[in-house]
């Protein structure tokens, strides 16, 4: 099973997702921002980053970039699709998920170890979780608060589209602490929080992001 | 101004030229004539003017620095010494580590946020410049009173800069200080050290050889920022009064670096440049002829070429221009194509401005007009050198005089008091607010980071082979004794290495002092490069390169004497490292080293606002066996955890170590009053488990090894003084909110 990682000019975390893909046994392959090419992967991870700087709006200009084209056709077609932080930003504009992330609420860049609970295990990302496990992983970016209409805001909590939530105070002033929200389908989740910085004790706070991973390999071979 | 060509300088030698508000003084005009055997043409003069500049040539300081290769030990691990954009290290199976540290004070303090951002971008390149990928970045701090007026302005600026640009880059943030004190209030240092790692075989070096070879220009367009910003503001002393130097400080732009960094690293893994330099301070005056001089000194340069933002730059504009983002390579033709295609692949600008040639002669044209036309050794490396005077300043009699006895609390009311006035000040308080604007989890390799003692990265995924870096500067120290000072820092940094189990192996520096002109001042530079060098000979460890900064003085006040001294350590497996704090109860905490009374130099004291008194004399011997028994207390598995003393004393490692785990601990102390707040140094707490104890006995040899107490609970006790963790904490981290939050 193939799990493909684009890097945009000024993507950061491409490598950092490869090596989570690859930790939890699946075929990582580095995919190029310029080549409308997905190389046959089955899943797809826009990592974090600040993509051709961030410049307009965070994902702003990502989300024409030739691979997209092809991304958001697989998409559409069920190919499972993980935006991580400035990957999140990458799937709202280009109308993947829903809402908008602004800057955080004190206008500071802010990394921290970050409680998530888990709300929606029925995504190709988090069936590997249980429904309301709390987990620690890095959340860092300047601009991860989560915005939305109220109309948009209540389908999202009637459909059971919170995949994940901030708890205790509010990081960032998301909306109903927002961290992470799917598609209809499932098979799009975008995330503010890194899971990719915590699939070992050594190097993240936890292990706890690794079950990300290991979701999508069973989605895949279902 | 009409174009000065080096016909017309030959032609017309007597034309008055502005080399004074360029800040060259007439005997070094004088001696570029002689040089030239004519009036140097604009352009050269504008060349001169930036690169024999105090920043560029260490005119003041070279003749002390020499030191640090005459006394080096010699070491097997140094690849590149110093002279080169940065030292390069060996740290086995192939590997090699380059580090370097350098300061962006004066841009800092003008336009806070820029001036730490393109700090941050400068010292970058020069480890990409090196052929490494650069990993890691570490800032060391300097404000003034974290209440003035100024600081606010200063401090939030700095921080958003530093993360601002470096998160940006993807380099994690594993560390730093964050230091006040009233010197720092016109000047603060920004001192920024980067890390890259390659392989042996992959080091790059500033050299322009092979005549017919390519010079080639790549990165970020030329603009007009940082004209003059080396010989105007990095050495020139700030006035109270005077024009805004606001334009000079450059403007960066981290996703262009970012860009830059990931297309040279592959067009240095295809093997495409034969020498390669950053643009950094001095711009393409400073790259030209250095590459040049590293070659056999025959260039041509067509300096039209140059892609330019502004398109009404002159010649001698575009020769000092400091434009971030920007790099230089010499590459053969054969392979000129593919340098070009991985450019394209990376929207990076690229143009060949000029050739190698066999001649001894850096030439540059405007248009086919010969504007500059130099020998390149003498404009990168012949600068003058002065011995300037230096007297030890009248001030360190009479401090070194004063006896130092700051109240000492009795009562436990009063020793809680004391525990949590130390744990709030701001030079001892959570760092929290700065470091969570830092990037520290970006590439995935981060072991140790702040509040750890060393920030820690893993180098190799397989072996587990990894590297720790810790910064340190004691300037109290130093202003009592600068020589001692410096060897106090050294040593304080390489201990910070060593309680995480790390060897240390290599030392970069970065002086920052006040006006090289006072010989007080220089004196305090003298004694530190001394000391330094002395430390380090003692110690074993080579000095790989460093940076000067002086001129950190407002008026007649300068800095105290400042050298932030960077350690690198190597460490064979990481998942073995001593952590920093305790996770659980029932383990014993013992204190390693002895301790004296000497409150000189000591947060406590200058809580109470004595700054005087005698500094401690260093006990290198000592400190290498403590730093042999905290490397030898990781292999033999035998601390749990291990924790330097220093600013702050056995009081702020305590605080630091409770709160890391919310786990309490239960200590007994002769004395408290003294023994909290005394910083003697060479010291340690380390936990053990109780079955350990004889076999820490054993290894600690003639250490003298105090037991403290035992971890647990939910409070910090200290004899009859109950502190609950809750209670500690909110002293601990509420002050920087409060202050800048």
């Amino acid at each position: 099973m193939k799990v493909g990682v684009i890097t945009f000019p000024g993507t950061l975390d491409d490598r950092d997702a490869l090596r989570a893909a690859s930790a939890a046994g699946t075929t990582a392959i580095s995919l190029w921002h310029n080549d409308a090419d997905l190389k046959g992967v089955d899943a797809v991870i826009l990592p974090g980053g600040f993509s051709y700087g961030d410049y307009l709006r965070c994902g702003a200009i990502s989300r024409f970039a030739p691979v997209m084209e092809k991304v958001i056709d697989a998409a559409h077609g069920g190919m499972p699709l993980l935006g991580i932080c400035n990957g999140f930003q990458v799937l709202c504009e280009a109308h993947l998920l829903p809402g908008a992330l602004t800057r955080n609420k004190d206008l500071h860049f802010l990394c921290r170890d970050q409680k998530l609970v888990i709300e929606n295990n029925a995504t190709a990302w988090t069936s590997d979780y249980a429904k309301g496990q709390e987990i620690v992983i890095p959340l860092k970016n300047g601009e991860g608060s989560f915005q939305c209409d109220d109309k948009t805001l209540a389908a999202l909590e009637e459909e059971g589209r919170i995949v994940a939530r901030y708890v205790g105070e509010n990081p960032n002033g998301s909306r109903n602490l927002i961290a992470g929200i799917t598609n209809e389908r499932g098979n799009i989740v975008g995330l503010m929080p890194h899971p990719e910085h915590a699939i070992e004790t050594l190097t993240g706070p936890s292990a706890d992001g690794l079950a990300f991973f290991t979701s999508v390999l069973k989605a895949m071979v279902k | 101004m009409a174009l000065d060509t080096v016909a017309i300088a030959t032609s017309n030698p007597d034309s008055t030229q502005p080399f004074a508000e360029l800040g060259l003084k007439p005997d070094e005009y004088a001696r570029i004539k002689e040089i030239l055997g004519r009036r140097p043409t604009s352009s050269e003069l504008a060349m001169y003017s930036v690169m024999w500049s105090e920043h560029c040539s260490y005119k003041s300081s070279k003749v002390h620095l020499k030191q640090f290769g005459e006394k080096a030990v010699k070491s097997d691990a140094l690849l590149v010494g110093i002279g080169e954009n940065a030292g390069v290290v060996d740290i086995g199976q192939g590997y090699a580590i380059t580090f370097k540290i350098e300061s962006h004070n004066h841009p800092s303090f003008i336009e806070p946020y820029q001036g730490a951002a393109t700090g941050v971008g400068g010292i970058v390149r020069d480890i990409l410049t090196m052929g490494a990928r650069p990993i890691a970045v570490m800032d060391p701090l300097r404000f003034g009173p974290a209440d003035a007026a100024d600081t606010r302005r200063v401090l939030p600026g700095v921080i958003a800069g530093v993360g601002g640009y470096g998160n940006c880059l993807g380099l994690a943030n594993i560390g730093g200080e964050v230091v006040f004190d009233e010197t720092y209030l016109g000047n603060p240092l920004v001192n920024a050290l980067c890390i890259g790692v390659m392989k042996h075989s992959d080091i790059k070096l500033a050299k322009a050889a092979g005549a017919g070879n390519l010079v080639v220009l790549y990165g970020a367009k030329t603009g007009g920022d940082g004209i003059g910003g080396v010989s105007v503001l990095a050495s020139e002393t700030f006035e109270s009064t005077g024009p805004a130097k606001r334009p000079a400080v450059q403007v960066g732009d981290p996703f262009v670096e970012k860009v830059l960094i990931e297309c040279s690293l592959e067009i240095f893994a295809e093997d495409l440049v034969v020498g390669i330099q950053d643009l950094g301070g001095a711009g393409l005056s400073c790259a030209t002829s250095e590459l040049a001089s590293g070659g056999s000194g025959g260039m041509k340069v067509a300096l039209d070429r140059v892609p330019l933002r502004d398109a009404t730059l002159s010649p001698e504009e575009i020769l000092m221009s400091e434009s971030q983002e920007r790099m230089c390579a010499i590459v053969e033709p054969s392979k000129i194509d593919r340098f070009l295609e991985i450019c394209k692949k990376w929207d990076v600008t690229v143009t060949v401005i000029g050739e190698v040639t066999d001649g001894d002669h850096l030439e540059i044209t405007w248009h086919g007009e010969l504007i500059v036309d130099v020998p390149p050794r003498t404009v990168a490396h012949d600068g003058p050198v002065y011995s300037r005077p230096l007297a030890e300043p009248a001030y360190i009699a009479r401090v070194n005089a004063e006896v130092i006895s700051p109240p000492i609390p009795q009562t436990a009311a009063a020793i809680k008091d004391a525990i949590l006035m130390m744990a709030a000040t701001p030079n001892l308080a959570d760092k929290s607010w700065v470091t969570n604007q830092y990037d520290r989890y970006v590439q995935g390799n981060t072991v140790q980071s702040q509040p750890d003692d060393s920030g820690m990265v893993r180098i190799d995924e397989k072996t587990h082979l990894g590297v720790a870096v810790a910064t340190d500067a004691n300037a109290n120290w130093s202003y009592l004794n600068p020589y001692e000072g410096a060897k106090l820092a050294l040593a304080e940094a390489s201990r910070n290495i060593a309680t995480a189990g790390a060897k240390p192996l290599a030392v970069t520096n970065c002086l920052n002092f006040g006006s090289p002109e006072d010989p007080g001042v220089m004196w305090q530079f003298a004694e530190t490069v001394r000391g330094l060098a002395d430390g380090c000979l003692e110690m074993g460890l080579p000095v790989t390169g460093g940076n000067v900064s002086f001129y950190n003085q407002t008026g007649d006040v300068a800095i105290l004497p400042t050298p932030v001294i960077g350690v690198l350590g190597v460490i064979d497996d990481v998942r073995t490292r001593t952590p920093m704090s305790f996770d659980r109860a029932g383990l014993d905490l013992y204190l390693l080293g002895a301790s004296d009374s000497n409150m000189s130099g000591s947060e406590w004291a200058y809580l109470h606002e004595m700054r005087g008194g005698q500094a401690p004399t260093a006990d290198l011997q000592r400190e290498m066996r403590l730093i042999d028994l905290l490397v030898k207390g990781r292999t033999e598995k035998i601390f749990s955890a291990a924790h330097d003393l220093s600013q702050g004393g056995l009081t702020a490692t305590l605080t630091e170590m409770v709160l890391r785990h919310n786990i309490g601990a239960t200590i007994t102390l002769d004395n408290p009053g003294v023994s909290l707040f005394v910083e003697t140094p060479g010291r340690v707490v380390v936990a053990v488990e109780p079955g350990k104890a004889e076999a820490l006995k054993k290894a600690a040899g003639d250490i003298p090894l105090t037991h403290l107490g035992a971890t647990g609970g939910d409070a910090l006790v200290v004899n009859d003084v109950v502190i609950s963790l809750d209670e500690l904490r909110k002293a601990h981290t509420a002050t920087f909110e409060k202050l800048f939050g």
